[in-house]
């Protein structure tokens, strides 16, 4: 083989390897991007049903309530502007606490209940995740321009 | 020489994007109204409902105000220093009673110390909103002009009243 | 006074460090000896200075000085020894100090096993080396003072966070940033290459040992993290694709790429610059992940307190670092002469395929965690990438390269029949059929998956026992370490793709109420709950369930998870009981009291999770083992008197 083909060979190898890649990734994004919207965006009819998304705020003081299974647990997110309400199967993290700041990604329902597969909360007492924060901050956005 | 500034090139602009990443998100905001007008309102006082008050009124004084709820523990948990700063009389502390039942806060208020020269009652939490509060407790410190120059979000600690709260007070009323 | 005698150790180490970033650089542009000698000692100055600060901080925490800020909020008078010497680390400011004196101690191991090397090259080295710490104390010094008193002090310190209380965590960090900070002395020599425009063989010869060293410890930092979160987090994963994850991974994959293409470039003389970019590459993306991590642009279970000074300070020192260097390769890179040419099929050309999908694999994970920044940045909103991504992009990446693994070793440099060389693999691949079709047929659930994974596993590692075979039958005694150190690190692969592959299949999880006497059972394993009873720890209360674990009626042991409370920080933690086994782990962690009796419990079944580390454990015995190559070790003008001495003994 001449070196001018072997060339030819080695890149157009390295053509092909990062075309799958970029095939693998942007087909990925399609199915894998979780979205996040906030109580407010929800409560607008913003978020898409029947998909995964997140939803980020504080955890309404009073609000979590046990369902008789005993394991499914319910709770309110709240932006201090809207609130919504979120229901999770299973063991919640050790930081979960009303008050404080959680994302939840799951599923919104036709009955109007957001169905979580997960629950994040941070392993830091004095945190709040960014996204809930983000959340709180568009709610007072929101809020003031109403006012205006 | 083109193809060997490529990996330079996609640095630069990966740089570029984590800066703009780096101004959007730092974890601790600063709250957009630090350096702005404490925003207006007026709202009856807690313990004399007939009685407004309006922050407008404060004009030409420093004041904290700290927003608190009988329903929240960390309000406990800095009570006694708020209780200790007010008979140190260094500088006056107003209360915004936040979604907070008229009967629990003034409950709350004889069984723990009242700092406050008086307690602004904020039941529905509009003005809560406007001050973006989202969490109680929070404390401001609004200068002369009605500024508010400094927020402070969770409970107030005696590193925070000694480190930044007080000798910013200190400044402010030269 | 001992910590106002560390901080000032901090401010001369910067003044030494600024002395060894420019003279013994500008001594080996100028030919100046006096300058170049001054190298070795400020190396060494360097070292003791920093290790000095270190140890003052270390003696803050070990006495409970209180009046040291960074103490106080990060260890407590109840705090066992253990953690708070571990504590030292637990914070931002502690586990800069500890990144400093793994660069400094990398240095001063340069200047010690340097002996070999021309002077010149040891002092550009040690002058970059001198350049990154000028950096790296000045970040230190005005932004992150770890010695900053607090006064008064404290009655009492803020207990170090609970999830850090752990034995996994005293060696994660310190294992990680060896790794991290190794890949500075590979970064070092690239430089020290492209400045003094010897791009060889020999320079990679001596980068090589450096680099892999690096590899090795950033492989059991990664591992241990690994495991640290599936004991601890009590979630039973292994693996998040969490943003902090994938900061160490990013590296490690490139660092991964780099250690092939030098072995191409020290053999070969070949992919000379292309090795130059991955070195600078590794140790960017190493100073990249500290950037996401500390400066909190990335949403992510870990956390550091940020303050956006920092990220900006870090951000200016990314910057600086890469731009420079890679403006420095722009400039000399062309001028570096191509090395031995190679054929369509060669050892080469299957390295050169390894480092592409490397590197495209580092890329998209790098792309998948930057991708909400980016999002964010354009405005376009707020979302996350989680680990479906991470898993479609990544696995079809890393199975070509797994088929590659096994002839790779066996082709010829410069040009290779790929008969002969699957002719003799032929074995391999039958075993790895037939277990490929047995084991998932074992487990009584066959998948396309799950076979592919295993046949693999078993390709990769009966690739090296046939060469190892082959070696010993040929006659050909004392094989080189290295090729040990190779065949042991693939074999490392092979094992951690068949952990991987299997508790991805077969594991079983299940979240239960539990009542006393209840029992519930996953993979054949059953569990009774026998109930709850307090207990107190040194420094939390705790809840400490009771389960008994049994199989086919047979008790086997008694297990107890629990749910701590820190007195301090009132942080709850929980702490899940794990029995581990060759073949498989069982692990219960308790939820939450439900009533006066019941609580909810998660129980899972592992099949061969601990392979997963075990995998690890073996690709870094195999760099380590590769480090001990005498090739390595050979002095300046010795490597004649060595082969005498050799054919003497």
């Amino acid at each position: 083989m001449k070196p001018r083909h072997k060339r030819f060979a080695l890149i157009g190898g390295g053509v092909a390897v990062l075309g799958i890649a970029a095939a693998l990734v942007l087909n990925a994004f399609q199915s894998n991007l979780v979205f996040f919207f906030t109580p407010t965006q929800v409560a607008a009819g913003e978020a898409p049903k029947g998909k995964t998304f997140r939803i980020g705020g504080m955890v309404k003081e009073g609000s979590l309530k046990r369902q008789p299974d005993g394991l499914t647990m319910q709770f309110i997110v709240t932006d201090t502007a809207k609130e919504f309400p979120v229901a999770y199967t299973g063991i919640l993290p050790d930081l979960f606490r009303e008050g404080k700041g959680v994302v939840a990604q799951g599923k919104l329902g036709e009955n109007g209940l957001f169905t979580a597969s997960e629950v994040l909360a941070k392993h830091d007492e004095n945190y709040m995740p960014p996204e809930a924060q983000h959340a709180v901050d568009q709610a007072h956005k929101a809020a003031k321009t109403v006012k205006q | 020489m083109n193809r060997f500034l490529l990996p330079l090139g996609i640095f630069i602009v990966l740089v570029v994007f984590l800066a703009i990443g780096l101004s959007l998100n730092p974890r601790e905001v600063p709250s957009p109204l630090i350096g702005k007008p404490a925003p207006a309102f007026e709202l009856p006082q807690l313990h004399k409902p007939e009685a407004r008050f309006a922050p407008q009124d404060m004009q030409g004084e420093v004041w904290l105000l700290n927003v608190w709820a009988s329903w929240c523990v960390s309000c406990r948990q800095e009570h006694p220093l708020l209780v200790d700063l007010a008979n140190s009389k260094l500088v006056p502390i107003y209360g915004l009673n936040y979604k907070d039942p008229r009967d629990d806060a003034l409950r709350w208020l004889k069984q723990f110390g009242d700092p406050y020269v008086l307690s602004i009652a904020d039941v529905e939490g509009r003005v809560g909103i406007d001050y973006g509060v989202y969490g109680v407790p929070e404390t401001y410190v609004i200068d002369k002009a009605g500024v508010i120059r400094f927020k402070q979000i969770g409970p107030v600690t005696q590193d925070v009243l000694e480190k930044t709260i007080l000798p910013l007070v200190k400044e402010l009323q030269k | 006074m001992i910590p106002e005698l560390g901080h000032f150790a901090l401010i001369l180490a910067l003044l030494v460090s600024l002395v060894q970033g420019t003279l013994p650089l500008a001594g080996a542009a100028r030919h100046s000896l006096s300058w170049i000698a001054l190298a070795r000692p400020a190396a060494r100055a360097q070292f003791l200075l920093v290790a000095f600060a270190f140890g003052c901080l270390t003696w803050a925490f070990v006495a409970n000085d209180f009046s040291v800020l960074y103490v106080a909020q990060h260890s407590n008078s109840r705090l066992p020894l253990e953690y708070r010497i571990s504590g030292v680390w637990g914070g931002h400011e502690g586990s800069l100090l500890l990144w400093m004196l793994m660069l400094s101690g990398w240095t001063l191991a340069v200047s010690v096993f340097s002996r070999h090397l021309p002077d010149a090259m040891v002092a550009r080295v040690i002058g970059v080396l001198g350049l990154v710490t000028v950096g790296f104390l000045a970040f230190i010094l005005l932004t992150s003072n770890p010695f900053e008193r607090l006064l008064p002090a404290a009655a009492d310190g803020r207990d170090l966070n609970p999830l850090l209380q752990d034995p996994g965590l005293i060696f994660h960090p310190p294992m990680l940033y060896m790794g991290y900070v190794g890949f500075s002395i590979a970064f070092a020599f690239a430089i020290a290459a492209l400045l003094s425009g010897q791009l060889d063989a020999a320079w990679a010869r001596w980068s090589r040992p450096w680099t892999t060293a690096a590899w090795v410890f950033l492989t059991l930092g990664i591992a241990l993290g690994s495991w640290w979160a599936y004991y601890e987090l009590g979630w039973g994963g292994w693996w998040f694709w969490d943003p902090v994850e994938n900061a160490s991974f990013i590296p490690w994959l490139v660092g991964t790429a780099l250690v092939h293409s030098l072995a191409v470039t020290e053999k070969r003389g070949g992919f000379k610059n292309w090795t130059v970019l991955l070195a600078i590459a590794a140790f960017s993306l190493s100073l990249l992940g500290t950037f996401l991590v500390r400066s909190g642009v990335l949403t992510s279970v870990h956390a550091f307190a940020t303050d956006p000074r920092r990220g900006i300070f870090i951000l200016i020192l990314l910057a600086i670092v890469v731009g420079v260097s890679l403006f420095l390769f722009a400039w000399r890179a062309p001028k570096v002469g191509l090395g031995g040419s190679f054929g369509l099929v060669s050892r080469e050309s299957l390295l050169l395929v390894n480092n592409v999908l490397l590197v495209v694999a580092a890329g998209s994970v790098l792309l998948g965690t930057l991708y909400p920044l980016f999002i964010d940045a354009l405005g376009l909103g707020k979302l996350s990438v989680g680990p479906p991504y991470f898993n479609a992009v990544f696995v079809p990446l890393m199975v070509p390269l797994l088929v590659l693994m096994a002839p790779g070793p066996l082709a010829r440099w410069k040009h290779a029949e790929m008969a002969p060389v699957l002719k003799k693999l032929l074995p391999a691949l039958a075993v790895a059929v037939a277990l490929a079709v047995a084991v998932p047929l074992a487990y009584g659930q066959w998948t396309p998956l799950t076979a592919l994974g295993i046949l693999l596993a078993a390709w990769i590692a009966g690739a090296s026992v046939i060469a190892v075979i082959d070696r010993l039958r040929a006659g050909v005694t004392g094989q080189p370490l290295h090729w040990w150190g190779m065949h042991l690190a693939h074999a490392g692969v092979a094992v951690f793709v068949v952990g991987v592959t299997l508790v991805s299949a077969y594991q079983q999880e299940k979240d239960v109420r539990m009542a006393p006497d209840d029992t519930v059972t996953v993979g054949g394993y059953s569990f009774r709950f026998v109930g709850v009873r307090e207990a107190m720890g040194p420094n939390y209360r705790a809840m400490v369930g009771e389960l008994e674990l049994s199989k086919d009626g047979k008790v086997l042991r008694s297990m107890h998870p629990e749910k701590r409370a820190y007195l301090t920080s009132t942080m709850p933690m929980t702490e899940a009981a794990i029995d581990v086994g060759l073949t498989r782990d069982v692990y219960v962690s308790l939820g939450e009291p439900i009533d006066e009796r019941a609580w909810s419990v998660r129980v899972y079944y592992k099949p061969f999770v601990d392979w997963i580390w075990g995998g690890c454990l073996l690709m870094a015995l195999g760099g380590f083992v590769a480090i001990g190559d005498r090739r390595y070790r050979m002095k300046k003008a010795a490597a004649a008197k060595q082969a005498a001495q050799g054919a003497a003994a």
